[in-house]
């Protein structure tokens, strides 16, 4: 059998995997932010109409998976999988809007790297001859994310500045191997990395190290610098994270300087939003690809990306016994 | 240049130095500010006790309860968090801070029901005040009776 890994990480996909379709729907905050007019949807209730954050935040989860499936044109019956997470307890955001699907699951934990782990395992599975169709779906809420994580919300304590906020809202993509448009061409699963940083406080500073490893993978395994790219994303590291990839690479001679940018430094306005850090959360990553970046990869403004969604594999408990966070990083490349 | 990731040691120090700081300044002077007119709010109210005919004691009691009141109602209105925001711990450490602490958990946890939810979980905040308060209050009254009873 063909081989499809390169170098030690990578694996290059040797059937073209189509992004047939995406879909976004967003909170309040972020439709009043810089990437607002490319969202497919957006709600102005964090409640959505529901009794609790969570059945929110699962119910923005069913709303951009319904989405996006009629948009593909696809009948459901011809999805051979869904995979998706999110970051609340055992994924329930997830698989309380999946059970309205009656297609089959695979959930997966990512934390906020979710959308792009799923784009990366469904597209190994299409490759791979395993399904013909499949949907990625994540989801966060600012709202559900800070009880579960930190204070609840009407408590009046100050954020710090290293802080991010957590996108609500849910991005489905629908990858298949029939169709046009651009292609997931190339898969990079990250390693764990663990620098040590203990402060939940400072996402951007765990997760970073994640990121970088990743990319250095990605660059060695396929050979392409930097510069191939027309863009570079990372998922949620914010404007802090940002500045720790920007430096370690260039200490190993990348340089990032003219191409790279990252999800939580795009979906809102620092000043006018007062987001500290930028944003976060599985949404951020998801709902900028599939809003924002898609549609710049459908004009061509945008023709060869690389992004990295990140993740920071904690929970409340461990933060509590002053357990340092693990980072995840997974790329793919996407292109015209 | 350095790469920040040669070691675990190295990385921190890198990311303290990069990583923004709190404006400590500024959020001294507002919190004095802030924390300053709450007590003043406070004063005002005792006086008005006071000047009803109430003594002392009873006055202090009652002012409590008010700014209790104010700190919790404020807190539904999802305005305390905006004060706290801005004010820091002006906002948190008078008595109406510590109305926040209870009162919001009890609104965030209220979907998980009245015993397992608000019951359970409105003292997620304040407990550890509670406990350390009231310890120490004993070691003090222990302390206080051994040497001067």
């Amino acid at each position: 059998m063909e081989n499809k890994r390169i170098g030690n990480q990578t694996v290059k996909l040797t059937n073209p995997i189509y992004i047939n379709s995406t879909y976004s729907i967003v909170g309040p905050k972020e439709s009043e932010g810089p990437l607002a007019k490319y969202f497919d949807n957006s709600v102005q209730d964090a409640f959505y109409g529901e009794q609790s954050w969570e059945k929110a935040e699962s119910k923005f989860c069913l709303s951009s998976i319904n989405g996006c499936i009629a948009k593909s044109k696809i009948p459901v019956s011809d999805f051979e999988y869904i995979l998706a997470g999110d970051l609340l307890n055992q994924c329930t955001s997830s698989s309380f809007a999946i059970r309205e699907t009656n297609i089959p699951f695979i959930g997966l934990f990512g934390a906020c790297s979710t959308i792009i782990e799923g784009l990366a395992v469904g597209s190994m599975l299409i490759d791979g001859g395993m399904a013909n169709n499949i949907v990625c779906s994540t989801s966060s809420h600012f709202c559900s994310a800070e009880k579960q994580f930190r204070f609840p919300l009407e408590l009046g304590n100050q954020r710090a500045p290293s802080s991010q906020w957590t996108v609500t809202g849910s991005a489905s993509a629908i990858i298949s191997n029939k169709g046009n448009g651009p292609k997931i061409t190339h898969t990079t699963i990250g390693k764990i990395v663990d620098m040590g940083i203990t402060d939940a406080n400072n996402m951007g500073a765990a997760m970073a190290p994640a990121a970088i490893n990743t990319l250095k993978a990605h660059f060695e395994d396929t050979g392409r610098k930097p510069d191939y790219y027309d863009l570079i994303v990372t998922g949620d590291l914010g404007y802090i994270g940002h500045q720790i990839v920007i430096d370690s690479l260039k200490a190993d001679d990348y340089d990032l300087n003219n191409n790279y940018t990252d999800c939580g430094i795009l979906i809102f306005d620092k000043e006018k939003q007062d987001t500290h850090s930028g944003g976060s959360g599985c949404a951020c990553c998801g709902t900028v690809l599939a809003g924002y970046l898609f549609n710049k990869l459908q004009n061509k403004e945008i023709n060869k990306l690389l992004i990295v969604g990140t993740g920071a594999l904690m929970n409340a408990t461990t933060c509590q016994q002053s357990e340092s966070i693990p980072g995840i990083a997974h790329a793919i490349a996407i292109e015209n | 240049m350095v790469n920040p990731l040669q070691s675990k040691e190295y990385y921190s120090s890198y990311v303290d130095k990069i990583t923004p700081n709190s404006k400590t300044f500024k959020n001294i002077l507002i919190a004095f500010l802030v924390g300053g007119l709450i007590c003043t709010i406070g004063q005002i109210i005792t006086n008005y006790w006071l000047s009803s005919g109430y003594s002392k004691e009873i006055s202090a009691s009652l002012t409590s309860v008010v700014l209790i009141f104010l700190g919790a109602f404020l807190t539904a209105l999802n305005l305390y968090n905006k004060i706290g925001k801005r004010a820091g711990a002006g906002s948190i450490i008078p008595i109406t801070g510590f109305a926040n602490s209870i009162v919001s958990p009890a609104i965030e946890y209220k979907s998980e029901g009245y015993v397992l939810g608000v019951g359970a979980k409105m003292f997620v905040v304040a407990g550890p005040v509670l406990v350390f308060g009231i310890s120490s209050s004993i070691i003090y009254g222990l302390i206080y009776y051994l040497l001067f009873m």
